[in-house]
């Protein structure tokens, strides 16, 4: 018995310590906060250094076109060119590694004229031979190419019309492709990475042409870039023309948020990815780092109904659902200062996004007044019922992000006050596909990135996945237009017509929208982000 | 002795086949597959064309019954190859080889340590003539125990590299990178160490041998180092085998928290990703090391207690 009282004091002291090293650390790094702020007068950009950047997961493969992971993306960006590039401010497609290109009026057939001059870091020319063997290669790679595949679905084949013009076939209209281009999963690689197996590409890597080469990378370990000397056929976005400024950049591989943030703050690295909001007070208490934060343009962070459970094909339950979700609220408690409440099915950084925050409007008695009058009617326990059935609904979600149960069990409330049960059941990451293609769901929780509005097409159209079950209809006659359409003005208009008739009938419950936030060092300059809200690293330099 | 050997080989076959088989049924039965969990990798809950996740299936012979799946894995598990991972598509083997050095050299300085700090402690503990002395030491190991082992991580972490600049707070480059995971994962085992050699001691203290050695007039040291801690060490030296497996247990959060590379690590990487070969092959691992430990410390107890006899007929127990 005489144990229990002596370890809590042991505990005590050890807190009591604890507490004075914390302010000790506060006080330290204040101090070198002051001191950074008064070099960052030399504003003038210099070469050299090694930058350390430190994430939370190793997707086990280091090819960018079979990586989704963005913490593994951040480093895989950089080894690889895109044909164009894509502006993050205005979603405008702009010339990279092609300097101009064509599309035809049905969209089936981009021809791309390449820069002469570029090469891949073993030596051969980024040609219109690379382009047909990069896009010949992606689609047999398999189950983890999953969006370079997706970007290329119905594709005929390339032709090698001369040496730097490359003519890229479909057989159905694919004006997302364009935009594909411009993307990580589309960059080209040599034809001698081509030639290897899935796998090999993945433990092996490639040879691109980017501002950076793969020097190095340990399983769970560390990525590590080398700058790639010799370079100047960078994006027309990018500040500096010709090399990167940093000699390295080593990627470490950081599981625990704690450690990460410690490892900022203390100098150990100069930028970690996945910052959580409960990181932020920390971070930003000691004044010598900067928080950045962008909105993934995509499929925002949403209720997604099954449209054909009998609860859910009433129009009304799914409207009531729409409106008595607080979007605000979960905002302000949950997600990173910055995040955004959903305003459409779309992120606001999606090209063609078009607000639709009318119909998202917070407003219980609305959502009342509609479950009322379809004649869903409180119970004994607030829960509406029907004929005997009562208003419950389960959702099923994965813990692919921190945010996502804090996130479910605030919507559960907010719910319950209008009568609405929602049951939550977590599923390991592995089921996801099953569950999806099963369609044993009442609702799954999840978001989507993707820097194009044809998501939506991929999400939604009854023609293909159709995971969400949705009944054939105007719809699909909208989505299979837009993704017809090379003319801006009137994709723009389809593309609003297709959110709006998503808004409307609330065949998807859009709640809020991820945002990646990043710690970066304030010795650190110029690291941003892309269009899709991965990062780019030619311009960044230190101080 | 001979028969004494094949018998504990015996033994060391069906847990390692034991450990294989429940683990295969384990995978099996969970529900989802590591080709759907490799297209649902990353965040995003983008849609996966069936067809092509069919393919890859039968590419891998998850399409085959399990019991064929079984059987194939398990004929070519016993000629030593374990197949590829479905995550990587690296042989399990070299990848669990790559990570072994890490892992081996955290648990090896955690063990030297928590044998040091703890026998060091217990010795300590049973010797003070101070009785509120011996209860503060004898009262650390409950503490050492019961602490969470990823909360020891992060308050070191926090003091001594955050704070105090003194050692990296990740990876395993260098010596000093394993000060902090080797001394986290001392603790826990340290203190189990400490109690049982402590509880061991104080027994033996008692003994009447150790009376006859005071009263021939050996020195205190003498009767505590010479006479009561031979006997008292071998209760803690059974303990190591389960040491072993503690160790082995705590670098998956220790190789976590610290970042480093090794078993732990592609432990939980493998669970996540349901990589079936991996995980099977890390099971097979944990068992030998756990057999092979317990195996070591039955072979070398009768050197430390000449009384002590191996024989076929009744292998000692070894808990």
């Amino acid at each position: 018995m005489h144990r229990a009282p002596q370890s809590i004091v042991v505990r005590r002291r050890l807190i009591t310590r604890l507490a004075v090293a914390g302010s000790i650390l506060l006080t330290t790094a204040c101090g070198s906060g002051v001191g950074t702020a008064g070099v960052a007068d030399d504003n003038a950009p210099k070469a050299g250094g090694s930058l350390a950047f430190a994430v939370g997961s190793y997707a086990g493969c280091v090819d960018p076109q079979q990586v989704g992971s963005n913490d593994t993306i951040y480093a895989l960006r950089q080894i690889v060119d895109s044909l164009t590039d894509q502006d993050p401010a205005t979603g405008k497609i702009v010339p990279w590694l092609a300097e101009r290109w064509e599309v035809s009026p049905d969209a089936r057939t981009f021809t791309f004229h390449l820069r002469p001059g570029a090469t891949f870091s073993d030596g051969t020319p980024v040609n219109a031979q690379a382009v047909k063997d990069t896009f010949d290669a992606a689609p047999k790679l398999g189950a983890k190419a999953t969006l370079a595949i997706g970007y290329l679905s119905g594709y005929t084949g390339t032709k090698v019309v001369d040496d730097l013009t490359a003519e890229v076939s479909f057989k159905q209209p694919n004006a997302q492709f364009l935009q594909a281009t411009s993307t990580f999963s589309l960059g080209l690689v040599s034809s001698a990475s081509t030639k290897k197996t899935a796998d090999q590409r993945c433990t092996e890597g490639i040879v691109g042409s980017g501002p950076f080469t793969l020097e190095s990378y340990q399983a769970n370990q560390s990525i590590t870039l080398a700058r790639r000397t010799g370079y100047k056929w960078g994006s027309s976005l990018w500040r500096k023309p010709g090399e990167a400024y940093l000699d390295k950049v080593v990627f470490t591989i950081v599981p625990e948020a704690g450690v990460r943030t410690g490892s900022l703050q203390s100098g150990q690295v100069d930028a970690i990815g996945s910052v959580g909001l409960a990181d932020e007070s920390a971070l930003q208490a000691g004044g010598n780092v900067d928080l950045q934060a962008r909105a993934n343009p995509g499929v925002v962070f949403n209720l997604g109904l099954n449209n054909s459970r009998p609860l859910l094909r009433d129009p009304a339950v799914r409207q009531a659902i729409q409106v008595a979700i607080n979007r605000q609220e979960i905002v302000k408690t949950i997600f990173p200062t910055g995040s955004k409440p959903a305003t459409s099915i779309l992120a606001h950084t999606t090209p063609f996004y078009t607000d639709f925050s009318a119909q998202l409007t917070f407003d219980p008695g609305k959502a009342a007044s509609l479950l009322d009058a379809a004649g869903w009617r409180p119970g004994a326990d607030g829960i509406r019922t029907k004929d005997g059935t009562r208003l419950s609904l389960e959702v099923d979600w994965f813990a692919n992000a921190a945010t996502n149960r804090p996130t479910l069990e605030l919507i559960q409330q907010q719910l319950k006050a209008v009568g609405v049960d929602i049951r939550l059941r977590e599923l390991p990451i592995a089921q996801i596909t099953q569950i999806q293609q099963s369609g044993d769901f009442d609702a799954l929780w999840g978001n989507i990135t993707r820097a194009d509005p044809d998501i939506l097409r991929s999400t939604y159209s009854t023609a293909l996945a159709n995971t969400y079950r949705l009944e054939p209809g105007e719809l699909d006659t909208v989505l299979d237009e837009q993704a017809a359409t090379t003319d801006t003005t009137k994709r723009q208009a389809l593309v609003s017509q297709a959110q709006k008739l998503i808004a409307e009938n609330a065949y998807a419950i859009p709640v809020v929208e991820l945002t990646t936030e990043l710690g970066v060092a304030k010795r650190v300059h110029d690291l941003d982000f892309e269009a899709s809200s991965r990062i780019q690293l030619h311009d960044t330099w230190k101080s | 002795m001979r028969r004494y050997l094949a018998g504990r080989l015996g033994q060391a076959v069906a847990v390692l086949w034991a450990a294989y088989t429940i683990s295969f049924l384990v995978l099996v039965w969970l529900p989802g597959d590591p080709v759907s969990a490799m297209a649902a990798g990353g965040l995003d809950q983008a849609a996966v064309d069936p067809a092509q996740l069919e393919a890859l299936r039968r590419e891998y012979g998850f399409d085959r019954p399990p019991l064929v799946q079984y059987l194939d894995y398990l004929g070519r598990a016993v000629r030593g190859d374990f197949g590829n991972s479905v995550a990587t598509g690296r042989p399990v083997t070299s990848t669990l080889a790559d990570a072994l050095p890490y892992t081996l050299q955290l648990t090896a300085a955690a063990l030297a340590l928590a044998v040091l700090l703890g026998g060091a402690l217990a010795l300590y503990a049973t010797y003070t003539p101070h009785r509120w002395l011996r209860q503060l030491l004898m009262s650390l190991p409950s503490l050492g125990v019961s602490l969470p082992t990823f909360w020891i991580g992060l308050m070191l972490v926090q003091l001594l590299s955050f704070r105090l600049r003194l050692l990296p707070a990740f990876g395993n480059e260098g010596a000093a990178s394993l000060i902090l995971p080797a001394v986290t994962l001392a603790i826990p085992t340290g203190a189990m160490v400490a109690q049982l050699l402590a509880k061991s001691l104080l027994t033996t203290l008692d003994e009447p041998y150790v009376e006859t050695a005071r009263a021939k007039g050996a020195g205190r040291i003498r009767v505590h180092l010479r006479h009561a801690l031979r006997n008292a060490a071998l209760p803690a030296l059974t303990m190591v085998g389960i040491l072993v497996g503690n160790l082995m247990a705590g670098s998956v959060v220790v190789e976590t928290v610290f970042s480093r590379n090794g078993i732990g690590r592609e432990t939980v990487g493998a669970v996540t990703v349901q990589d079936i070969p991996v995980v099977q092959g890390v099971v097979v691992f944990g068992a030998l090391a756990y057999v092979l430990a317990n195996l070591a410390v039955d072979l070398i107890y009768p050197l430390l207690d000449p009384r002590i006899v191996v024989t076929a007929a009744q292998p000692r127990s070894t808990g």
